[in-house]
């Protein structure tokens, strides 16, 4: 029989996390409430005496200093309503996890495999609420219908002896075991419904490619002497859906294009990525020859380039988009600690170092309605927060860099993006540690957490827009606790040299693990059911392309198996072996014996045919605005520091761990009071070294309503701009590029696919033509094609977005610099020409306009400038360097004033500006390759001497006093504020 | 090993500030630091017993899934070593009784705390008095603290400082003891060793965010009677370095970081009491 014990805190003491849901209760959902307590339940599924349910829950679940406890007997008290949220059957409960090996650990016991121990939550209410309010703070509030149970009583319903009573969220029913076969030789109109109804989310081509393949005669006689039939099975069906997903095979950016730009004039272009984005790479490498820093490129999990002679660094950046917009905690969380693996799955594997994360979300103070299914915005940003907070710091990884963008248009699904870092020594045991190779023979081994049926059809879903029937079995909530046991064990296993290959459970499961790992050797067999399950009941084609998280799998050469499984046992991972690599040529599965997937492996990877698309471009032409000069400047910048897109997002930078590991040097938030906005982070990963790493990324959707080729080049600029800032240098940077896209392709749902399109080719142009400029090759990257959200005839598309994140080094953190001025007297510069490029911008933005003059990267100016700043700052001639981006010159200024502590005195006349003469334009313009300077008057001549041929003006000085000055270019004084207002000004939106 | 610093750094099950804790024990001069999993010890792989400092260093022990290190200590308190039958909890007694020194940052100040190495007043190591809870503001919190130092603890960690500048990284850092009687016995035998405080580090505070997490009498730190066994919530191993203080780039400071004090301090100590 069940037991449940509840454990709440002492009445005298404060429950912050009570009074933290309460106030959320009355500003976010504005309801009428007095206080929240909350209590915590845990149901055990075993039979066990009240001696030994005491002793559990005074010893293992309960602080005697802060906390009472209670065995099956009700806690809650003083109420008007309780709600209760647990989780649904089969959803990951990491704190029941533990609670049943606290379990264990404190009766000396060993709990059979279905004796679980579930969690869940109360929360005591105490306010005049209606039972609709209730059941709204319950499901909009404090859990997620998706993966969530309520209970919810009234005082009056409330039974003080019964309570709601232990409640097994356990998986039953299930038969599982099934293998369902299909005839294709059926029309084509029912190959399509068959592709729906499974959501296998491939094209009619594509079925026909898979019945073409059934059909040929070789096939077919090999099929009948495995005995496997002549139709197809859902195992193999699902598995060629997996690997041929937009998610995992990337096929927009493999299709054959057509462009058409706006003169009319054709073009084919040959594959999007083989292009522009590995043509690129391929360009650049070459021409750095010796200094070429890239080890391995494009072909891992991430993207390898060497760091020192003795240690080279493997970078990912992911989304995880559709799974945070149907539950932002889980699906960041899930996000995070997935791109962890990237660069743990790289090569032999790589030690993670640091995190980076950049949001796009609708504004958190959204009045409007919205459609069914869509989250709050506000609720979307901090469960997704959460979900990170939870992934990184749990992880023990630094979170180190990001930003938030908001727009109105990420409303139904938000981006979520999440970068990992690795480090490795460049060889392990004698050999490189960026190849990896699994071998004929070597065994397959499946390591970490268990399959269950979460996460199936992640990869096929994340290919089709959101809608309001989408899957919720992809929806899961990552374990960083059972992947950080795995990554200490694999570390070690590594460090012995215990296994040949390794590569993440990602997106398609064991089906797509396994299927690339097989490439190399050329085949594998796989014993479906030897992998181990959650819980009983899942049929074959589930076990192999379930996503389930906290999973890698292990190429072992069969003489270190034992090595491998001891080592495993010692550290309390499971590992397991579920088959071979073979030379066969065949991806062959098999349940109990009998063989239930068998498909060529050139088929399996390259049997999906390729698209033929056409882009067409039309330039857009938004009006430039007839903005009015403001009267009052000093208000219009409190303005601009308030606009959501360039406050302050200290609140949750500051729950983010940005120290863990030791090598914190150049911190998120920098100045005097530890609050300015840093703009690139540098770690130093060695302790014994000096070098450092720098960490940089750039976004900047706006512009795609104008045109994506400046918009891809202002991102580059900005990610390349932001690490000069702090002192990477410009000459050693690689870059990763994460496009998330609105689908592109012509159909009925989207009629503007070829516009799409053509925005997405341009985008690649400029990534083409300014990674080559710049000379930093991409390493990495991911597309993410389909960020749409369908609700009727409403179509939500995101704006084309582009994340680009520079990883670069600087030779001796000790000259690194940051972006508050430093102290009074020294000389402020402005470097860089401003142009009227208003278009896009956040001031036209503030006057609900677009506008049309998008800014312009002129590459070679801005080289020289990059590389010259770049000596002053290693001469130590800088004392403050900020890069400017969003809100202009006019932002970067009071940022770098105000994280100073100090004002600033600057004359518009100064700043070298072609075609501007409004003030507010010259201040707002969001030019690139520009920034904001500070030096020591002594050190002037020095500085002017290295940046000789630079366009830079000196336009003032940092004063003694705390005010804020601008000199217009009438001269006049046309603002005269206070650092401390403008700051209050900035901090203000979200809080600190 | 006469004249030579052993140093034990324990990692494993969501510890994760092994690496750098390990690295400030050599930096101070430790002879052999070796990082140990949980399972390595109750296997019975390593003993602390040959050890002279155990750090147990920050991290989330078990995901903090039951309250900060609460698992791991239930763990610690059940746990017999695997080849021999004996109770870890009897290891670390003996450990205690023979002089070793114990060093919780963090996650292992809330392990030590639930596992009552501390205060552990009259010498009652075992026995929970004092807890680290959620704090205040119910949030996770990164920031940098001013911390007073009590010159009169018995504290062989902080001796000769006076205030020290850190970061604290907790969600569950708040202090709290069982009762008055403790708190007041705390007091007069000089236990609280460390406290946030003003930026002089004159008073200790109760001024968000000076104090971080609603800390009663702005306890950070506290040790035991010997001064031996000590647990802070800041972490002076992510101060090694100039380098990683938050206004390095605008503050002229020594090169060496002020966190690598404590780890200098036990060494000397083990140098001229137990080697």
């Amino acid at each position: 029989m069940p037991h449940r014990i509840e454990v709440a805190i002492k009445d005298d003491l404060r429950d912050s996390l009570g009074e933290k849901t309460a106030a959320r209760m009355v500003n976010d959902l504005g309801f009428s409430v007095q206080s929240v307590r909350t209590i915590e339940s845990y149901t055990i599924d075993t039979t066990l005496d009240k001696q030994q349910l005491e002793l559990v829950a005074r010893d293992a679940y309960c602080d005697p200093i802060t906390q009472v406890w209670s065995v099956d007997r009700p806690l809650a008290k003083t109420f008007d309503w309780v709600i209760e949220v647990g989780f649904l059957p089969g959803v990951t409960d990491n704190v029941g996890r533990t609670a049943r090996e606290a379990l264990e650990a404190s009766l000396s016991i060993h709990l059979k495999e279905d004796e679980k121990v579930y969690t869940s939550h109360q929360y005591l209410i105490q306010g005049d609420l209606s039972r609709t309010e209730v059941e709204q703070i319950a499901t909009q509030l404090l859990g997620n219908p998706l993966i969530n149970r309520f209970e919810i009583k009234s005082k009056e319903e409330w039974d003080p002896q019964k309570g709601f009573g232990p409640l097994v969220p356990k998986v039953t029913g299930l038969k599982g075991g099934e293998v369902e076969r299909f005839d294709l030789e059926i029309t084509d109109e029912k190959l399509i419904a068959l592709s729906r109804e499974r959501l296998l989310a491939l094209s009619l081509e594509e079925m026909q490619a898979v019945q073409a393949y059934l059909k040929d005669t070789a096939i077919k006689q090999k099929r009948k002497e495995i005995g496997i039939g002549e139709g197809i099975t859902d195992v193999e069906l699902e598995a060629i859906a997996q690997t041929w997903s937009e998610h995992c095979k990337h096929k927009i950016f493999q299709a054959r294009i057509t462009y058409i730009d706006a003169d009319g004039k054709e073009e084919v272009i040959e594959g999007l990525f083989n292009t522009y984005i590995k043509g690129s790479t391929e360009t650049i490498r070459r021409a750095l020859g010796k200094k070429d820093p890239c080890l391995s490129v494009f072909t891992d999990n991430a993207g390898v380039v060497a760091f020192n002679d003795q240690w080279s660094l493997a970078f990912k950046v992911e989304t995880h988009n559709t799974p945070s917009a149907l539950d932002p905690y889980g699906g960041a969380l899930t996000g995070i600690v997935g791109v962890n693996r990237d660069p743990f799955g790289t090569g032999k594997g790589a030690k993670l170092i640091f995190n980076t994360d950049v949001f796009c979300f609708a504004p958190p103070d959204w009045p409007g309605p919205l459609p069914e299914r869509v989250l709050h915005p506000k609720r979307i940003f901090e469960g997704v927060r959460e979900g990170v907070e939870h992934g990184g710091n749990k992880s023990g990884i630094p979170t180190v860099n990001g930003s938030i963008v908001f727009d109105e248009r990420y409303v139904g699904k938000p981006l979520v993006y999440c970068g990992t870092c690795g480090i490795m020594p460049r060889t392990i045991k004698g050999e490189p540690s960026h190849i990896k190779e699994a071998h004929p023979g070597d065994v397959v081994v499946m390591v970490g957490g268990r399959i269950g049926k979460d996460g199936i059809h992640g990869a096929t879903f994340s290919s089709e827009e959101l809608h309001e029937e989408s899957p919720t079995s992809a929806v899961q909530i990552g374990d960083p606790i059972t992947q950080k046991r795995m990554t200490d064990f694999l570390l070690r296993a590594r460090d012995r040299g215990l296994y040949t290959a390794i590569t993440d459970n990602g997106a398609g499961g064991l089906s797509s693990s396994v299927g690339e790992m097989a490439k190399e050797p050329g085949g594998c067999e796989i014993h479906l059911e030897r992998a181990p399950l959650k819980y009983p009941g899942l049929d074959p084609w589930e076990i192999l392309v379930s996503e389930s998280q906290e999973r890698m799998t292990l190429a072992v050469a069969p003489d270190k198996i034992d090595a491998l499984f001891e080592l495993a046992s010692k550290m309390d991972v499971e590992a397991t072996e579920v088959g071979r690599f073979t030379d066969s040529g065949v991806f062959h599965c098999l349940w109990h014996g009998e063989t239930v997937a068998y498909l060529a492996m050139e088929f399996f990877h390259e049997g999906a045919p390729r698209m033929d698309l056409v882009a067409r471009w039309q330039p857009p032409r938004p009006e430039e605005p007839v903005v009015d000069p403001p009267h009052d400047l000093t208000a219009t910048l409190e303005g601009m520091l308030s606009r959501l897109n360039i406050c302050s997002k200290e609140s949750v930078v500051r729950q983010y761990d940005h120290e863990v590991q030791g090598g914190s040097t150049i911190k998120p938030l920098v100045g005097e009071n530890a609050d300015g906005p840093g703009d690139a982070a540098v770690i130093r990963s060695l302790l014994d070294s000096y070098k450092g790493i720098v960490v940089s990324h750039g976004i900047c959707p706006r512009y795609s309503d104008i045109d994506t080729y400046p918009m891809m080049a202002c991102a580059i600029d900005e990610a390349v701009r932001n690490a000069v800032a702090v002192g990477g240098d410009p000459a050693r940077m690689v870059g990763l590029d994460n496009f998330c896209w609105p689908d592109p392709v012509q159909s009925e749902k989207t009629p503007d696919g070829e516009y799409k399109l053509a925005q997405l080719v341009r985008a690649n142009k400029a990534l083409y033509d300014y990674t080559i400029a710049y000379q930093c090759p991409c390493i990495s990257g991911k597309d993410s094609m389909k960020n749409d959200f369908m609700a009727g005839e409403v179509k939500i598309s995101v704006p084309p977005t582009v994340l680009f994140s520079v990883l670069g080094t600087i030779d001796d953190v000790r000259k690194a610099v940051t972006m508050d001025c430093k102290a009074p007297g020294d000389l402020v510069y402005v470097v860089g020409q401003t142009y009227e490029e208003m278009g896009g911008s956040e001031y036209f933005a503030m006057h609900g306009s677009i506008g049309n003059q998008v800014p312009q990267v002129r590459a070679e100016q801005a080289k020289e400038i990059y590389h010259k700043l770049h000596t002053a700052i290693m001469d130590g001639l800088i004392a403050s360097c900020h890069d400017c981006s969003d809100g202009g010159m006019g932002v970067a200024l009071a940022e770098s004033a105000f994280a100073g502590g100090f004002g600033m005195e600057v004359d518009l006349r100064n700043v070298p500006a072609e075609g501007i003469v409004r003030d507010d334009y010259l201040l707002f313009s969001e030019s690139q390759s520009r920034f904001v300077v500070t030096v020591n008057p002594a050190k002037k001549d020095a500085f002017l001497a290295i940046m000789k041929g630079i366009t830079l003006g000196e336009i003032g000085r940092v004063p003694k006093g705390k005010a804020f000055i601008v000199t217009g270019l009438k001269g006049k004084k046309v603002i005269q504020g206070d650092i401390y207002k403008l700051k209050v000004a900035w901090q203000k939106p979200l809080g600190v | 090993m006469p004249g030579k610093v052993k140093v034990i750094v324990l990692a494993g099950n969501g510890i994760n500030c092994e690496y750098e804790t390990a690295y400030a024990c050599t930096a101070a001069g430790a002879n052999t630091v070796d990082t140990v999993h949980i399972n390595e010890l109750l296997r019975g792989e390593y003993a602390v017993g040959n050890y002279h400092l155990l750090c147990l260093p920050g991290g989330f022990l078990d995901g903090d899934d039951l309250g900060a290190a609460k698992a791991c200590a239930n763990r610690f308190r059940h746990a017999t070593i695997a080849n021999t039958g004996e109770r870890f909890w009897d290891q670390m007694l003996h450990y205690i009784e023979r002089g070793g020194l114990i060093f919780g940052i963090c996650n292992g100040f809330q392990l030590m705390a639930k596992l009552g190495l501390v205060p552990a007043l009259e010498g009652g190591y075992g026995e929970q008095k004092i807890t680290l809870t959620f704090n205040d503001s119910g949030r996770f919190e990164d920031r940098w603290v001013h911390l007073k130092v009590n010159t009169a603890s018995p504290c062989v960690f902080t001796k000769g400082m006076e205030k020290v500048y850190l970061p604290v990284r907790h969600g569950e850092g708040k202090f709290v003891a069982a009762d008055h009687s403790i708190t007041s016995q705390l007091k007069k035998k000089g236990l609280i060793c460390l406290q946030y405080s003003d930026e002089a580090c004159r008073e200790a505070t109760m001024e968000y965010s000076l104090n971080p997490n609603g800390s009663f009498n702005g306890v950070a730190g506290i040790c035991d009677e010997t001064g031996r066994i000590f647990g802070l919530m800041p972490h002076p191993e992510a101060y090694l370095h100039r380098t990683n203080h938050p206004r390095w780039t605008r503050e002229e400071l020594p090169e060496e970081g002020a966190g690598l004090a404590f780890f200098k301090n036990a060494i000397t100590y083990i140098r001229e009491h137990l080697c």
